[in-house]
């Protein structure tokens, strides 16, 4: 090849933010700009930031009773449009205000790199002081009509909880005037964002649908299992579960399956409805012989539901973890009669083998945790057989059940002896923490990286959202499998963290 | 009326029918065929009306607008989402509106503080909750130079007096206290909530910093909100030409400078639809004049800094040639190597506040052509603004919908499309090369002299990628 083809390829040098701004031009004209902004000297920043740091600041911090400062949690409906759009040819409708549902979307695109549909009935304030009967019925006939729905699961923004929608007479009304089908399923739940979070959300959705596609459907048991993931945003979870059950030959309905919603395969067409637990199967559910869920604290009332209402058999169990796999299968095995697949048993052995290897890296090593209470129930167990040592586990979104849990499994190792656990705590909180009493690594979602900008704390991204890392969703973290990905994605950030740390000494060892 | 009119008119006409009567006879007032010359009277769209219930529009609420556009950026602010959990969430750190200064310490704006309003606030009130709040974050943020109170839904519903909140401890604590009330059900879409916001920065802001002098060349830089470095981009050339920022609202903006710009001899405005207001307050009050102008591209730019330097002394007439001819030959240089990879390419433009008319002329630059353009809340004085920009028979969209999009999009077979996060994954799915023109796809500036380069190789990425190819269209 001549010279043409090499100059074809010569890139310009195209310098983006990431470089532009760190030139002299721009660092002048940062400190330029400072003449207009009377700012505070850089003595007084210092001695501030130095400030926040101390034991001083962070009594201050947590006597605070009224704000919240980056909390990790979000409001019921999201949780609701999840727990919706796992169904075959189902679209999330939500009635109130339109903002909402937009930043649900973008909420929801942002972690999964995936298009995410959803229905507003763009509430605004005639609807506020007429009531939101009218939006309703508009909303339903327009989404009806013109994207083809299977079923419309509605739930509600703040707006309309607060003037007091009667969404069961807005869909009777509905059905009365011949905008919708009778027989189409348009379950409801009321999902107010001022109670709870979206982990609730997912289960008053969930349950509204249930109740909505079981009606008069109690017949002849069908020798299945139902399996509830719960608010569960590893896609790569849903896929995992399927497989296992499918080596053990147990046969099981998802409810809800957001894999293929959240992870379709590029066809070059964009399909509205990519897949989810098919109504068939959502209709069967309640004769199957139990229900499993993977998360406790988005499934209580749901399981409190199926258990009551169903008369169903009801096991709540979370596979994180070994121990907690190995409590999962025996459970699966217990109730199908169906023994633990070999398959399944050398996958253990290969899980068990990467920790025995890993373990000397991870040993003693101090975590915080950030996140949502049943993940971290999960990751707490798994940090502990590894040798790990939990040590600040915030969870804002927890309650005190989730502390007493957490407290409990702590209290079942030496490991956890040194564990806090802090409810209904918010990062900010969880910034002092690292500053008086540091840690070697921190486990959290996406804005947790602040916390290692802050305290050059190492983040392990393990939650949701993720925003800032690409396909982390896509990989299990259930099961034997999800427990080698966890090690893959803890031990790997120690050695990265190892290698830096140790660059310009004799310890950057080329064997680990 | 032409044949390129009529045929866009047909394929609206079209996509239309699939709709419900009462939709349809709505939806088709906001779609049109584009006469630049405005002799066609059945081409002008309607906007800034209620969106339909049920059709999926794009568009957010008053709270984003005035939360995530306006004052979300102001660096040195406690902004606060008042109310309930979510919308706070869903907004952190989301536009990108970076600035200069260290977080948590003397900058806030990576931050997520919210009163997370639960039951008992909507029953009692959040009154009380809010003034305790207050008092807490100046507790741990001795630094911050304001308090804004964003309200969200509840807060307006229930007859909470955050504007009794702020007096009182405004007066206690001696600094602006700033009740803003966006709550997400006010107006039709985010654009009422630029409005408030701008309202609540002159009523609370506005003449209360302090400039020790001034001079014949201070300009204040309105609506740019330093997306991916955007204002500074922009800063950058107008004090090469010789003027002196004394102001940049919102992005990268401390409270100082919204209260010195009234001292500017003139607003120099980019993105009017979300800060007209206040430049018009301005007009009226100090008599300050504002010019828009367009920094996307080269010939909008040279356009631009001639406007600009208009407006001035010779010296920064001559200075506008002498800058012209510094940078032409590096915009040159970019058009050279990326106009042959992206030459006749088509674009569909859906976004909000300037940028389907803004970016027309960088498109333009690089030899690509748009074949529809629309705004998610656009007026009619931005769409007055836009059709002499646009060829002939070009699609407008006002506030369309996913349905709407995607039949264009399978009508007009555009070589990219640029739209926000909510439809960049559909066209992903689709086949279709896309680029955030919200959030530069976390790239930027595109402001600029500095901008440009970036820009065009962004899009040189999303219409050239190898991916597309590796798709198996079934």
């Amino acid at each position: 090849m001549g010279l043409d083809s090499e100059e074809i390829m010569k890139p310009m040098d195209i310098k983006d933010h990431n470089d532009l701004f760190l030139q002299d031009e721009y660092i002048e004209q940062f400190e330029n700009k400072r003449e207009f902004e009377l700012p505070p000297s850089k003595e007084k920043v210092t001695e501030i930031a130095e400030w926040t740091k101390t034991q001083e600041y962070k009594e201050l911090n947590f006597k605070r009773q009224n704000i919240k400062i980056n909390p990790a949690k979000a409001c019921q409906p999201l949780g609701a449009v999840f727990c919706a759009s796992g169904f075959e040819g189902s679209m999330p409708f939500v009635q109130g205000a339109q903002g909402c549902v937009a930043y649900f979307r973008s909420h929801l695109s942002r972690h999964f790199k995936e298009p995410f549909a959803a229905i507003s009935t763009s509430m605004t304030e005639d609807a506020a002081v007429f009531g939101g009967l009218n939006n309703m019925l508009e909303g339903l006939e327009n989404a009806y009509t013109l994207y083809h729905p299977k079923m419309l699961p509605v739930s509600t923004t703040c707006m309309a909880e607060v003037i007091g929608d009667d969404l069961n007479s807005f869909i009777k009304q509905a059905n009365e005037k011949g905008i919708i089908p009778n027989d189409f399923l348009v379950p409801f739940a009321h999902t107010p964002s001022f109670t709870g979070s979206y982990i609730n959300g997912y289960d008053n959705m969930l349950k509204a649908i249930l109740l909505a596609a079981t009606a008069g459907k109690k017949g002849h048991p069908n020798e299945k299992i139902n399996i509830i993931p719960g608010f569960d945003t590893y896609t790569g979870d849903y896929r995992e579960i399927k497989r296992l059950l499918d080596l053990m030959g147990v046969k099981h309905t998802l409810l809800s399956d957001v894999s293929d919603i959240f992870d379709s395969p590029n066809t070059g067409h964009y399909k509205l409805y990519p897949g989810g637990t098919p109504l068939a199967d959502t209709m069967d559910c309640i004769n199957s012989s139990a229900t499993v869920a993977l998360q406790k604290y988005s499934t209580i009332k749901t399981i409190d539901y199926i258990n009551k209402e169903w008369g169903q058999k009801t096991i709540v169990t979370s596979p994180i973890g070994i121990k907690n796999t190995d409590k999962f299968f025996d459970e699966i095995s217990k109730i199908t009669g169906k023994p633990i697949a070999s398959e399944i048993t050398d996958e253990r052995g290969r899980a068990v083998d990467a920790m025995v290897d890993s373990h000397p890296y991870m040993h003693g090593k101090r975590f915080a945790l950030v996140g949502d209470p049943d993940q971290l129930l999960g990751l707490i167990n798994f940090l502990m057989e590894m040798g790990g040592k939990p040590v600040h586990i915030v969870c804002t979104m927890g309650d005190k059940s989730f502390e007493e849990d957490a407290q409990r499994i702590l209290s079942e190792s030496p490991f956890g002896s040194e564990a806090k656990v802090y409810a209904g705590k918010d990062m900010w909180h969880l910034r002092s923490l690292l500053f008086t009493e540091p840690v070697d690594f921190l486990i959290g979602n996406s804005y947790a990286k602040f916390l290692w900008r802050d305290t050059s704390t190492p983040l392990i991204r393990i939650g949701f959202p993720l925003f800032d890392r690409h396909h982390l969703h896509r990989y299990p973290i259930i099961g034997y499998q999800g427990v080698i990905n966890l090690i893959n994605w803890v031990i790997n950030t120690i050695l990265d963290e190892l290698d830096r740390k140790t660059m310009n000494t004799a310890s950057f060892d080329v064997i680990r | 009326m032409s044949v390129t009119i009529k045929d866009t008119q047909k394929m609206i006409e079209e996509v239309l029918s699939e709709y419900p009567e009462k939709a349809k006879k709505e939806r088709a007032k906001h779609l049109a065929a584009n006469d630049p010359v405005g002799q066609c009277s059945s081409c002008q769209v309607k906007s800034n009306t209620k969106s339909r219930p049920g059709v999926m529009t794009v568009r957010g609420c008053a709270y984003a607008g005035a939360k995530g556009v306006v004052w979300g950026p102001v660096k040195d602010q406690l902004t606060i989402s008042h109310g309930p959990i979510g919308c706070g969430q869903y907004s952190w750190w989301a536009r990108r509106n970076y600035y200069y200064g260290i977080t948590g310490i003397d900058s806030f704006g990576a931050m997520h503080i919210t009163t997370d309003f639960k039951e008992k606030d909507i029953v009692y009130g959040g009154d009380k909750g809010l003034y305790a709040a207050l008092l807490e974050l100046m507790g741990l943020f001795p630094l911050a130079k304001s308090m804004g109170i964003l309200s969200e839904c509840p807060v307006g519903l229930i007859g909470d007096d955050i504007e009794a909140v702020a007096k009182k401890v405004s007066v206690e604590l001696a600094m602006p206290i700033v009740p803003v009330r966006c709550e997400g059900f006010r107006g039709v879409s985010q654009s009422l909530g630029h409005h408030i916001a701008n309202d609540s920065i002159r009523d609370h802001i506005l003449g209360k910093g302090i400039l020790e002098k001034s001079t014949p060349y201070d300009v204040a830089l309105v609506g740019d909100y330093n997306i991916g470095g955007d204002a500074w981009a922009s800063r950058k050339m107008l004090e090469e030409l010789g003027l002196r920022v004394i102001a940049q609202w919102t992005g990268d903006a401390s409270i100082n400078e919204m209260g010195i710009a009234h001292m500017a001899k003139v607003n120099l405005i980019h993105c009017y639809r979300s800060m007209n207001y206040i430049c018009r307050h301005m007009e009226e009050k100090y008599g300050i004049p504002w010019v828009e102008f367009n920094f996307f591209g080269p010939t909008k730019i040279y356009q631009s800094i001639r406007k600009i330097a208009s407006l001035f002394d010779e010296k920064i007439k001559d200075n506008a040639e002498l800058i012209i001819e510094k940078y032409k030959p590096a915009m040159d240089a970019v058009i050279a190597e990326y106009m042959p990879k992206l030459k006749d390419k088509k674009v569909i433009l859906y976004v909000g506040g300037l940028r389907p008319r803004h970016t027309i002329g960088a498109y333009e630059d690089l030899g690509m052509e748009i074949v529809a353009a629309g705004y998610e809340f656009g007026h009619n004085d931005d769409y007055n603004r836009t059709y002499p920009e646009l060829k002939e028979g070009t699609v407008i969209m006002d506030d369309a919908t996913l349905y709407e999009l995607e039949e264009f999009t399978r009508r007009l077979r555009p070589d990219m499309v640029g739209a926000g996060i909510k439809e960049k994954y559909s066209y992903h799915k689709m086949g279709v090369p896309f680029r955030q023109m919200h959030s530069w796809d976390y790239s930027g500036p595109y402001h600029g002299f500095d901008g440009f380069p970036v820009f065009a190789r962004d899009m040189d990425m999303t219409v050239n990628s190898p991916t597309w190819d590796l798709i198996r269209r079934k």
